[in-house]
């Protein structure tokens, strides 16, 4: 990749860190992309299981996750800035 | 307190053409919406540069034009919890919480999609079929990807196609419906070639996909995430490895606000006259939530629902809101649902996600009420959203009352209006 061409990709995605590790999302993409993208879920159930978003849309809650310290964030519903971090489970 | 002459909730189609056409009739019109951008779910993404070349885009930029040049306030990323007093909505977001005193109120909350419990539908790659549309639209990665869709309606077809466009591999696509009642249902949209073309552009763009109808997704596999589906189908079961399910059973309004203003509710949707007004007063209610019927429908109707809270005439759009109308009755009765699927959740199947409920501890209940009590069914953040309609078809159940607040809200919301449950009874 040339160097402009670095620089472009730079400028079109957006750095996060998803428990404590870097997650790179395409810019204007939703939080709950950087987390399914990480490979963890948003959160553990009451009975213990993986869950993940189900809606996409802002009903279901599935994809709570607490974003830079504010628990319980529906994280489908909220753009991904740089330098947020975001913590599931 | 903020205060306007129309105030509308749901920046989607039927909500934009509404605050679009009250603030064109001179009326000053303030205009809020759940998501981070305005275009509800069918144009999730079009605003900004992403949405150039997406189907449906012209009218989204003719509209979102409109509301730029009538000069509707726009507040999005925000959300109604609660109806304080008559002509008040109490809204919250990411800076606080506020109340809008408005004249006229229009509710274009759209829907949400159905969602029938089967083993493994609690796993990670396993959503909504518009839900992983959205997703998708919200920048997930699906190049590559092997994508199952199941479940019911049109939109299985649309999302087909997009997910395509994005590079997706389409495994299959697997209609509840029968092909007569599919086949009569296209048949009726003689009519509306448009509709008709629609359809059949989706369906050759996934030409290589199989498509089946009669057949339906009886479980998902994997340890901590999606790894295939087992599908029955007339030839028989089998399973397909896939990276995604998507699979909603047609859509169900968002009927939470409206009943809590009081809005009554007929056959599962909010009843409306012909200029869209419910039984409550200067409340209009326009698109998805007075019967499922797509973009057209929602349009018509915000455009009424608009020009009605303006006070103006709206007996133009007459003929165009039956065509709609009709349309959304010929969805109902393709896309009814298949007794069969009631046996699709087994004993240890989830029902209520939130609190992890199971099917077996919901039989012997008689009501959301009793089951509420005794087993936190539909307790959980999204109070039901999901599994009430789920629990509708499965036991017969009706809705419980709805409550503030309608969507999970902070305490420092609850504690800064609690002086307007209790005066003076708690000091500031």
């Amino acid at each position: 990749m040339s160097r402009q061409a670095a620089t472009r990709a730079d400028q079109d995605t957006i750095a996060l860190t998803v428990n404590g590790r870097e997650a790179r999302v395409r810019a204007g993409a939703s939080v709950a992309v950087a987390i399914v993208s990480a490979g963890v879920p948003c959160r553990i159930s009451v009975s213990g299981e993986p869950r993940a978003p189900l809606c996409g849309m802002g009903i279901c809650m599935e994809c709570r996750a607490t974003v830079d310290g504010t628990p319980h964030v529906r994280t489908c519903q909220l753009a991904a800035r740089s330098g947020m971090t975001v913590v599931t489970g | 307190m903020t205060h306007c002459d129309v105030l509308v909730v749901g920046a989607g189609p039927a909500g934009i053409a509404a605050a679009a056409t009250a603030a064109e009739a001179g009326r000053r019109v303030l205009l809020i919406d759940d998501n981070p951008a305005p275009g509800g779910q069918i144009w999730r993404g079009h605003a900004g540069s992403a949405g150039a070349g997406q189907p449906h885009s012209a009218p989204y930029t003719k509209w979102a034009q409109s509301l730029i040049a009538a000069r509707v306030q726009l507040l999005s990323a925000t959300r109604v919890i609660d109806r304080p007093h008559q002509g008040v909505l109490r809204v919250e977001s990411e800076s606080g919480s506020a109340d809008i005193c408005f004249d006229r109120l229009v509710l274009a909350t759209g829907a949400r999609e159905r969602f029938l419990p089967f083993p493994g539908w609690t796993l990670p790659g396993v959503m909504g079929a518009g839900g992983l549309q959205a997703m998708v639209k919200a920048g997930l990665p699906i190049a590559g990807k092997r994508v199952v869709l199941s479940g019911s309606g049109p939109l299985l077809l649309a999302v087909a196609a997009n997910l395509h466009r994005h590079g997706a591999r389409i495994a299959g696509i697997f209609e509840q419906a029968s092909l007569p009642l599919i086949l009569r249902f296209a048949a009726s949209l003689v009519a509306q070639p448009g509709k008709l073309l629609e359809g059949a552009r989706y369906r050759l763009q996934v030409i290589s996909t199989p498509w089946r109808a009669s057949a339906w997704v009886t479980r998902a596999h994997g340890e901590d995430c999606l790894q295939s589906v087992t599908v029955h189908s007339g030839s028989g079961a089998r399973e397909i490895a896939c990276d995604y399910l998507g699979c909603g059973f047609h859509l169900v309004p968002n009927l939470e606000l409206p009943r809590l203003i009081g809005c009554a509710i007929q056959d599962g949707f909010v009843r409306v006259d012909s200029a869209q007004q419910s039984s409550v007063s200067h409340v209009y209610c326009a698109g998805e939530l007075t019967g499922i019927g797509g973009l057209d429908k929602a349009l018509v109707e915000g455009e009424i629902a608009g020009l009605a809270a303006a006070g103006r005439s709206t007996a133009h759009l007459a003929r165009r809101r039956n065509r709609a109308l009709q349309f959304a009755r010929n969805l109902d009765r393709a896309f009814d649902l298949r007794a069969e699927l009631r046996t699709l959740p087994g004993p240890q199947t989830i029902i209520c996600r939130c609190e992890d409920v199971r099917f077996s501890s919901l039989q012997d209940a008689h009501c959301v009420r009793a089951a509420k009590l005794h087993t936190r069914c539909g307790m959980g953040p999204c109070q039901g959203r999901v599994c009430a309609p789920a629990t509708a078809f499965l036991f017969g159940w009706e809705s419980d009352s709805v409550r503030p607040p309608i969507l999970p809200a902070t305490v420092r919301t609850l504690a800064r209006h609690c002086e307007s449950v209790a005066p003076g009874t708690i000091e500031s």
